[in-house]
Parts: structure tokens; sequence; C-alpha cells
């Protein structure tokens, strides 16, 4: 380990050096030449339209007055439901998982659970169009308008598409990676933090809650960063359910907008330069959106896994 | 070694040079012909192997685009340009219609076994959301008999850009200033009120899932997937339903008005069995080419598809053009100079 760090002791290695560091910078720049064209070629409507682009709520192709708010809402909206849903379910599987399952049960679990992360996005929005919009639309929004009713988040006419759809499908699709990247780091816990407690006395739920999940928090933070990410960036699945319609509007059951999805949607068809361009600034919010939601979960996770190897 | 390895370079360089012989004719389309271009071209290349049509079916906004920058030999769209684009172009585009296709209302109405027939007013009114419910008496004035349910229309429209879209709006602001001034013309639009299918396929989905919902697919697409569509009330006060006889109908009414340029609009066109929600669909062809060679090619192609290519659209559920637009065109081919 130590010849490795000091460089220019053999050709060899000082190739190896510069061949590995260029791909790291590479990297880098890839994403530097990405924000740098986004910008540049969303000139016209960042002229035009400046920081009120952002809050505008008209999107209106004909007239070219633009703004981007509904589709910012849609993408946080739908990514936070999902979230909402996955988070728990995640968590729990991977508690299960690590903590309970045995082992003959708890690694092909795994494995299939991963695979569900393969599956094409396109794939999940085809199930949601043929199986969960109708159930949506005639099981779950009125038993959901008939108990929780009250709540203006739950009322309005049974579409079936719409936000909740939305949020289930993309929850669907983030489950794999809290579970698998949770399970990781659930198992990475010490046992003798595990062995500790429970020669304290301690039930297996309360060894999860007292010495586990303190001790994996931040890679827990980190795996539902990333899905979130994910979320944020989905675009396939989420244009088929969520009924494309860019609006704000409170309650679930209303249909949305995401900034994917009009971005793949209107873009083959947009024939004038601002329309184009305009498309392109959403490209760069949503980029912006995700980087930030990128670089927290990566600090998180570096933080977890530097801990443990220390601590080990 | 070293002889296997010279060997299989001269053969990669005899290979490549029995590729580079046909010549190459690069392309950007619109995405609604390209089933009978695709034909078009399989066809042509068979009676004319040393050429080559390369072309990618990438939406009337990347044909229009790309033709005007000159970075293909030829465009395609589904709504002709307008004049700003015209203006912006590097170089003069001429127009020609091509085949011809229709946009249909389908609905989901487990009630009613009949088919409906539709008014203009009635689709301006469902689309603009003051009609909002199946048992308007509009909608009933021009359906005696049928059973229409008390229940909410859902709207389904597309959300993707598209020329089916553009040929939808066209129709309802040509029949109802309401909708040309609050909303107007365009492969996208800000619509009044409903729910974005992505594709015929989404929105046929949505309404054949939906009750009670109304859409509009491409004739073609309703066709094959055999969805039920209503009779549209034309000019002359008929009902018509789409067909490739109707379609050919209207651009046949139409083209007495026909601009030198063929940039028209055919919806809403005069003629008894005119069906009224039809467009052309156009390649955009520049006026100069440089290359002769290509010019030739290109000239040859048209000429082609307008005599053998329109036999072979039909059985692909396309609308051939009537004989009067073929001898416009066939004049037309003369303005490209090479």
């Amino acid at each position: 380990m130590v010849l490795f760090r000091r460089p220019g002791v053999s050709p060899a290695d000082r190739l190896f050096r510069a061949t590995v560091f260029t791909m790291a910078v590479s990297v880098l720049v890839i994403t530097g030449v990405i924000a740098y064209e986004l910008v540049r070629n969303s000139r016209l409507p960042i002229e035009k339209f400046g920081w009120a682009f952002l809050w505008g709520t008209t999107w209106d192709p004909v007239a070219e007055r633009f703004g981007a708010l509904p589709f910012l809402y849609g993408t946080l909206v739908s990514s936070a439901l999902a979230l909402l849903i996955a988070v728990p379910v995640g968590l729990g599987v991977a508690i299960f998982l690590s903590e309970l399952a045995p082992r003959w049960l708890s690694d092909p679990a795994a494995f299939m659970v991963e695979l569900l992360a393969a599956i094409p996005s396109v794939i999940y929005g085809l199930i949601g169009i043929f199986v969960l919009v109708p159930w949506v639309r005639n099981v779950l929004e009125p038993a959901l308008s008939g108990t929780l009713g009250f709540l203006p988040l739950f009322r309005g006419a049974p579409y079936g598409v719409g936000m909740l759809t939305a949020g289930l499908v993309l929850a669907t699709m983030v489950v794999p990676f809290i579970v698998s990247v949770s399970r990781e780091i659930l198992m990475a816990v010490p046992h003798s933090q595990r062995e500790a407690i429970l020669s304290l006395g301690a039930t297996r739920w309360e060894m999860v809650r007292v010495a586990v999940l303190p001790y994996a928090r931040s890679g827990i933070m980190g795996s539902v960063f990333l899905a979130l990410a994910r979320a944020l960036g989905e675009t396939m699945a989420v244009t088929m359910v969520i009924g494309n319609r860019p609006e704000i509007r409170l309650s679930l059951f209303e249909p949305g907008y995401t900034m994917a999805a009009v971005i793949a949607n209107e873009f083959t068809e947009a024939t004038s330069d601002l329309y184009v361009q305009t498309l392109i600034e959403i490209g760069l919010v949503l980029f912006a959106v995700t980087i930030l939601v990128n670089a927290v979960a990566r600090l998180l996770i570096y933080s977890v896994f530097t801990k443990v190897e220390v601590r080990e | 070694m070293k002889t296997i390895l010279a060997a299989v370079f001269v053969m990669l360089a005899l290979l490549g040079s029995a590729w580079a012989e046909p010549m190459l004719i690069n392309g950007a389309e619109a995405t609604f012909p390209y089933p009978v271009y695709s034909k078009w071209f399989d066809e042509y290349a068979k009676i004319n192997p040393d050429l080559h049509f390369n072309y990618q079916s990438i939406g009337s906004g990347g044909g229009i685009r790309q033709a005007s920058e000159q970075t293909v030999d030829f465009g395609a769209t589904d709504g002709p340009m307008n004049d700003e684009q015209m203006a912006k172009a590097k170089v003069k585009l001429l127009h020609f219609p091509t085949v011809l296709g229709a946009v249909v209302p389908t609905y989901n109405l487990p009630e009613v076994q009949t088919e409906l027939n539709f008014t203009p007013q009635v689709l301006a009114g469902i689309f603009l959301g003051t009609i909002t419910k199946w048992n308007d008496p509009e909608i009933a004035k021009a359906n005696p008999g049928a059973k229409l349910p008390d229940k909410l229309i859902i709207v389904v429209h597309r959300s993707d850009g598209s020329g089916t879209t553009y040929v939808w709006v066209d129709y309802l602001s040509k029949v109802g200033p309401e909708w040309k001034e609050k909303v107007g013309v365009g492969t996208s639009v800000n619509w009044p009120t409903g729910l974005g299918g992505k594709g015929n396929e989404g929105v046929a989905g949505l309404v054949k899932q939906t009750p009670y919902a109304i859409g509009y697919v491409e004739l073609i697409y309703a066709e094959q997937n055999k969805m039920p569509s209503g009779a549209v009330r034309n000019s002359d006060g008929k009902f018509v339903k789409a067909s490739i006889a109707a379609v050919t109908a209207a651009a046949a009414g139409a083209s007495k008005a026909m601009p030198a340029d063929f940039r028209v609009s055919i919806t809403n066109a005069p003629g008894e069995k005119a069906y009224p929600i039809a467009s052309f669909t156009w390649l955009l062809i520049p006026e100069k080419i440089a290359d002769p060679k290509k010019g030739k090619a290109i000239t040859g192609f048209l000429k082609w598809m307008l005599k053998e290519g329109q036999g072979l659209a039909p059985a692909l559920l396309y609308a051939p053009l009537p004989k009067e637009i073929v001898a416009m065109e066939e004049k037309a081919i003369g303005q490209i100079k090479y």
C-alpha cells in the first residue's frame, strides 16, 4: 500500500496512475461540459424569462409563454410521495433480510429485490397503465376519498392516472435501491453491537432500534437520497401514468407533470428556437436539482463507509 | 501473422469500396408517415440499387430544423412550415405532399352501442371544457335515439408533441373561433382540460380503460386496433366516417384552392364526401441541390413516388393523393435546380 502512494517508483506505476487519474478527471469534465452546454443552449429563455421562469405557471407552446413551476412541483411531489411509501417498506425489507431472515432466504431474496432494479422503466409504465391505473381508479381512490376525503389531498374525481399513481409506480422502482444499499449497510454493523445489547436482555426489536439503526443511520440516509435521485430523473414510467397536465393541484388524485416527462414528450416536435431552448432549460433545472441530491447522498455514503472501516 | 493481417486489411478495403458505391441520400423525417416512407425507400432501392436512402424518423421539429440547416438532403414534416421558419432556413425549401392521414375521435361509452355523430361545435366544446357531460343537449341533438349517460366526460389528448395533435387542433380552431383565440394551433398546445397520454398508444390505452373518456388518434391506429370512432359533420353538413376514400375526397375538395407552394391545411375541406379532420404530410426538398447526381436521384424518387409510390399507400392505410394534386406536383418538380 505504501509503495502505491509514492509516485515515480516505476514507469508502469506512473502510467497506471496517469491512466486512472485521466479516467477520474474525465467524469468531472463530462459533468462540467453537460452543465456548460445546458446553460449555453438555453440562453434565449434565460434572457427572456429570467428567474421568473422558475415560478411561472403557464406552459403555452403556441403563445411561447413558459414557466417551470408545475413541472418542478410535479417532480418534487411525485418523488417525495414515492419516498414516503418506499422508505418504510424498503427499510422493513432490509431489516428483515439482514437481521431476522435465515441465510438461505436472505441471499436469494436480496438477489430478487436487486433484479427489480434491472427491469426497464417502460415495463413499469406498462404495468402501471394496465394493472395499477384501473386498480387505483376502482379501488384505491374511492376507498381513500371515502375514509380520508376530509383532507384536500384525497378529493376529486378518480381518474386512475395522476400524482398518486405516479408516486406508487416510482415507489416500486426505488424500493430495490433502498433495500439493497441499506441491507449492505446493516450487515456492516459490527456484531459486537448486537451481542452487547442482546446480553442486556433486549428484544430483537429493541436491538434493531437501539443498536443497529443508529449505527447505520447516515448510510441509510444515503440509500434514501440515491432513491430520491432515481425518482427525480425517472421519465418513461412516470409520463405513462401521471396524466401529463402542467397544473399545480393539491389533490393527489389530480394529474400532474414532471420535468423529465415534458422534455421527453415535447422535444421531438418543438420547432421554434425559443421552445427548444426552454425545454433545455427545464433540463438544466432538473440537472441542478439532481446534482444537489446526488452530492448529498455521496457525502453521506462516504462518511458511513469510512467510519465502519475505522472501527473494525 | 502479418500476412493474415494484411489480407484482412485488403479485404476490408475492397468491401469498403464496394459499400461506398451506392449514393447516400440523408433525410430527417416526421414520425407519422414513417411506415409508408420506409416502404417507398425500400421499393425504390430495389429498382435503383445504386441509391441508398438513409433516414431517421425524428419528428417534424427535427425534420424542419435539419432540412433548414442543410445537415440532411431532405426533410419531412406533418405540419407545413410557417413563414418565419421559411425565412430562417438557409435554403429555400419546397413542400411536396406525399400522402394523407386523418385523425378520428374515439371514445369509451359502455352504455352506447351505436356509433356516435359529432358536430364541430360538440368536439370544440368538449375539448374546451364547456361541454362536460355526455347527455349534453348539443351531443343529444346530433345523436337522436342514442341513450347518452349522465356522466362527466373525461378528455384525453396527446402529451407528446405530434402531427396528430396539429391536425386535430387546426380543425378545432377552424370550426370554433373560441378555440383559435384561447388555445391556438401547434404540435403541442396549452390544453384547457383533460389528461395527456403519450403517443397514439397512450391515448388509446387511457380511452380504452377509462369509462366515459374521449380522445383522438390517427385513423390508421384506430382501424388497426378496432377502436370505435365517430362520424364527424363536414362543412357540407353531412356526417362522414373517416376512411381512405373520404380523406382523398377531402384533398380533392381542397385542391381547387391549393396554393402553388402546397403549404395548405385541408381540415374542414369542402365536398359532400370529404372527411373534415385530414391533412397532407410533406417532404421538404431544397430548391437548389448542389450535387447534380443527388438532384437527379431526388427528383427521380419524387416522380416515382407520385406514380408507383401512391399505389403502395392504401395497403398501409394511408390515403393516396388525388389526381389533381399529383399533376400539380409533377409540374412543381421542375422548380428543383441542380
